[in-house]
C-alpha cells in the first residue's frame, strides 16, 4: 500500500473563494443545484448550504461578531470527507460499495452502490448524500483518479492560500503541529488539531486547524462509529425476544385455568 | 447546533421514509405472526391448528410486499441483488457486522420458509383452488407428509428467523449516527416486542372478525396483554435510555408519542381486561388500536430522527 494520504486544512487562513468548491465540481464533473437555478440562503455567503451527493467541498461561513459589531471576526472553513481510518460509511455498506483505497483513502464505487442510504445514516460527519444523477450515493473521492495517475487532488491544487494542503498523513501531521505552535507563540493560544491523532476514529486523514469549539464549525465533538451500538442493541434485541417467546410458553401453557379445557367461548361476532 | 445534546446531530438524514416505515410495520407483522404460528402449532391443542396456519398464511404474502417495498426504496432498485452477491466477482455478499447485510439475507431466508409453511398449510387443510386443478398437474400425487418432528423443528427455524426479522429493524436504526436511533440500544427490543404485540393482535383481529372461538384464541389474547405491558415497559426503557436526546421528542412527534401509549397500548389494555376474551366488539377495538399504535410508534421512531 502506498503511504496514507490526507489534507490538512487550515482555517485561519482560509479567505472564502470557493475556488475549491469549483475546482471539486469541475473535475469531477458534478451537476449544479438545482438545474443552475440556485436560491440564496440568507446564511452569510454560504449559498452551497451542506456537503451532498453533488457538493463534495463546502466552505463554510460563520460570524462571530459582538453586539454593536466593534469586535468580532470570520471563522471560514472548507468542509470535506474526513477519509477516516475507522469509517462509518465503510463499515455499514452492505453492498460493499464503500472501499479503503491503497492511498488509505474512503471511496464509494458508485456502479455498485444501489442507493440503501444506510452509509448516510452512519458518516459521523453528514457528508454523504444521494447524487441525483447518479441515483447512488456519493462524497469527495479525494480525487482517486487524479491520485493514481500522480496528480494532487484539484481542491488542494486550486486553492490560492494553502489552506487546504495535500500530502502524506504523516508530513501534513508534522507541518499542522508546526503551525499551531506558531499560533500560539504569536498569541493565537485557540488554535488546535482536530481529527489529526488516533484518538478520533482512528484518525481523520482529512484533519483540521481550527480556533474555536469543533460545534462552531458545525463538527461533532466526539464522533462515534456506528458499531458501537451493534452488541448492546443485538443483546436487549434477543432478550426481547426471549420475553416475548416466554410470555407465549406462558400464555398457552396456563391457558384455561379455573374452567374446565376446552370450555366453549362466546367470542364469536 | 452549538447546543446538541449528542454528537448525532451534526450528522445527515438518509431519508428513510414511507416505504422504509411500512417495511418495518409489515416485516415485523410477518415475522410475528409467523413465530405465533409456531408457537401455536407447538403448544396449542388440535382445535388450535387453524390459528397457526394463519398464522403462515399472513406470514409470506407479508414478506412478498416487504421484499417490493424495500426494492423500490433503492436508489437504484436494479441493483437490489447487490445486497447478497457481490457486484464483480458474484460470490455471496455478507458482513455480519452490519445490520442491513444480515437483515437482507435474513429476510431472503425466512421469505422459503414462509413459502414453505405457507404451502404446507395449505396442504393440510386440503382446500380446493380450481384455479390450480385447471392447470392439469396431479397435485395428489405430489402430496407427501413430513414427520411431525421435522415439521416443528422447520417452524422453529423459522420462527426464529420471523423474530429476527421482527427486531433487526431496531438494531439497523440504531447502528448509525443518526440522533434519538443511535443515542439507544433499546430500539430493537422495543421493534421485537411491538412485533409480538401487533401480530396477536391481528391474528385476533381476523379470528374474531371470522366467528373463531378455538381456546388457543384466548392465549393469544391473554399472551398480547402481557406482550403489550412489556411494550409499555421498554417504551418508558427508551425515553429514560435517551437521556437528555428525548429533548428532540419535546414537540408534536412526542405528543404523537404520548398517543401510541396511551391509545396504542393502555387503552388496548383495559379494554382487552374489560373483555377477558369474551367480548368480541371489546376485543374488535383493542386489536384495531394495538395495530394502529404499532404502525404510528414506527412513524414516530423514523420521522422523528428525520426531521432532526
Amino acid at each position: 500500500m502506498a503511504e496514507p494520504m490526507g489534507f490538512y486544512t487550515d482555517t485561519t487562513v482560509c479567505i472564502g473563494c470557493k475556488a475549491c468548491e469549483v475546482a471539486c465540481k469541475e473535475w469531477n464533473q458534478l451537476p449544479s443545484t438545482n438545474g443552475g437555478v440556485n436560491t440564496m440562503s440568507g446564511d452569510s455567503y454560504d449559498n452551497t448550504r451542506r456537503l451532498d451527493g453533488i457538493h463534495w467541498r463546502h466552505v463554510k461561513f460563520i460570524e462571530q461578531f459582538s453586539e454593536d459589531r466593534t469586535g468580532g471576526r470570520w471563522l471560514l472553513m472548507s468542509d470535506v470527507c474526513k477519509h477516516c481510518v475507522q469509517a462509518g460509511c465503510l463499515e455499514v455498506c452492505p453492498t460493499g460499495a464503500i472501499i479503503r483505497t491503497e492511498f488509505d483513502t474512503v471511496v464509494i464505487q458508485s456502479n455498485t452502490c444501489n442507493g440503501c442510504r444506510d452509509c448516510i445514516a452512519a458518516c459521523p460527519f453528514g457528508v454523504i448524500d444521494i447524487n441525483p444523477v447518479s441515483n447512488t450515493a456519493q462524497k469527495c473521492t479525494l480525487c482517486y483518479d487524479r491520485l493514481q495517475g500522480g496528480l494532487e487532488p484539484a481542491c488542494s491544487k486550486a486553492c490560492p492560500t494553502k489552506s487546504i494542503q495535500f500530502g502524506t498523513v504523516k508530513e501534513l501531521r508534522e507541518r499542522a503541529q508546526r503551525r499551531v505552535d506558531q499560533l500560539h507563540e504569536v498569541g493565537e493560544k485557540r488554535a488546535y488539531l482536530y481529527g489529526a491523532d488516533e484518538k478520533m476514529l482512528g484518525g481523520l486523514n482529512s484533519f483540521y486547524l481550527l480556533v474555536d469549539k469543533p460545534e462552531t464549525y458545525g463538527l461533532p465533538p466526539d464522533p462515534k462509529l456506528p458499531s458501537r451500538q451493534l452488541v448492546p442493541g443485538t443483546v436487549a434485541t434477543v432478550l426481547g425476544a426471549i420475553m416475548v417467546g416466554l410470555a407465549g410458553i406462558f400464555s398457552f401453557r396456563n391457558r384455561g385455568s379455573g374452567e374446565p379445557a376446552g370450555a366453549t367461548e362466546d367470542t364469536s361476532a | 447546533m452549538i447546543d446538541a445534546p449528542s454528537s448525532t446531530w451534526f450528522t445527515a438524514a438518509p431519508h428513510w421514509q414511507w416505504y422504509i416505515i411500512l417495511y418495518f410495520f409489515l416485516g415485523g407483522l410477518a415475522g410475528g405472526c409467523y413465530f405465533l404460528g409456531t408457537l401455536i402449532a407447538i403448544v396449542g391443542r388440535a382445535a388450535d391448528m387453524k390459528l397457526a396456519r394463519l398464522g403462515f398464511y399472513i406470514a409470506f404474502p407479508l414478506v412478498l410486499v416487504c421484499g417490493f417495498l424495500l426494492t423500490i426504496d433503492l436508489g437504484r432498485p436494479e441493483r437490489f441483488w447487490h445486497m447478497l452477491i457481490q457486484r464483480n466477482t458474484l460470490l455471496p455478499m455478507f458482513k455480519y457486522w452490519s445490520p442491513m447485510s444480515i437483515g437482507s439475507w435474513a429476510l431472503a431466508i425466512f421469505g422459503l420458509f414462509t413459502f414453505i409453511s405457507f404451502v404446507g398449510a395449505l396442504a393440510d387443510e386440503e382446500r380446493r383452488w380450481p384455479a390450480f386443478d385447471r392447470l392439469g398437474i396431479p397435485w395428489e400425487r405430489l402430496r407427501f407428509t413430513v414427520p411431525a418432528l421435522l415439521a416443528r423443528m422447520f417452524e422453529i427455524t423459522g420462527g426464529i428467523f420471523g423474530l429476527y426479522v421482527a427486531g433487526y429493524t431496531g438494531v439497523l436504526l440504531a447502528v448509525t449516527n443518526r440522533p434519538i436511533w443511535s443515542d439507544t440500544p433499546l430500539l430493537g427490543m422495543l421493534f421485537v416486542v411491538s412485533a409480538a404485540s401487533t401480530s396477536a393482535a391481528l391474528m385476533i383481529l381476523i379470528a374474531t372478525r371470522r366467528g373463531w372461538s378455538m381456546p388457543g384464541l384466548r392465549s393469544l389474547h391473554r399472551m398480547d396483554a402481557w406482550v403489550i405491558m412489556l411494550e409499555v415497559l421498554v417504551l418508558i426503557g427508551v425515553v429514560v435510555s435517551l437521556g437528555s436526546v428525548a429533548r428532540a421528542w419535546l414537540n408534536a412527534w412526542g405528543a404523537l408519542l404520548l398517543v401510541v401509549m396511551v391509545f396504542g397500548l393502555i387503552v388496548p389494555l383495559a379494554l382487552s381486561w374489560r373483555a377477558r376474551g369474551r367480548h368480541a366488539l371489546d376485543l374488535t377495538t383493542a386489536s384495531a388500536l394495538v395495530l394502529a399504535g404499532g404502525f404510528l410508534l414506527r412513524v414516530v421512531i423514523v420521522l422523528s430522527a428525520e426531521s432532526v
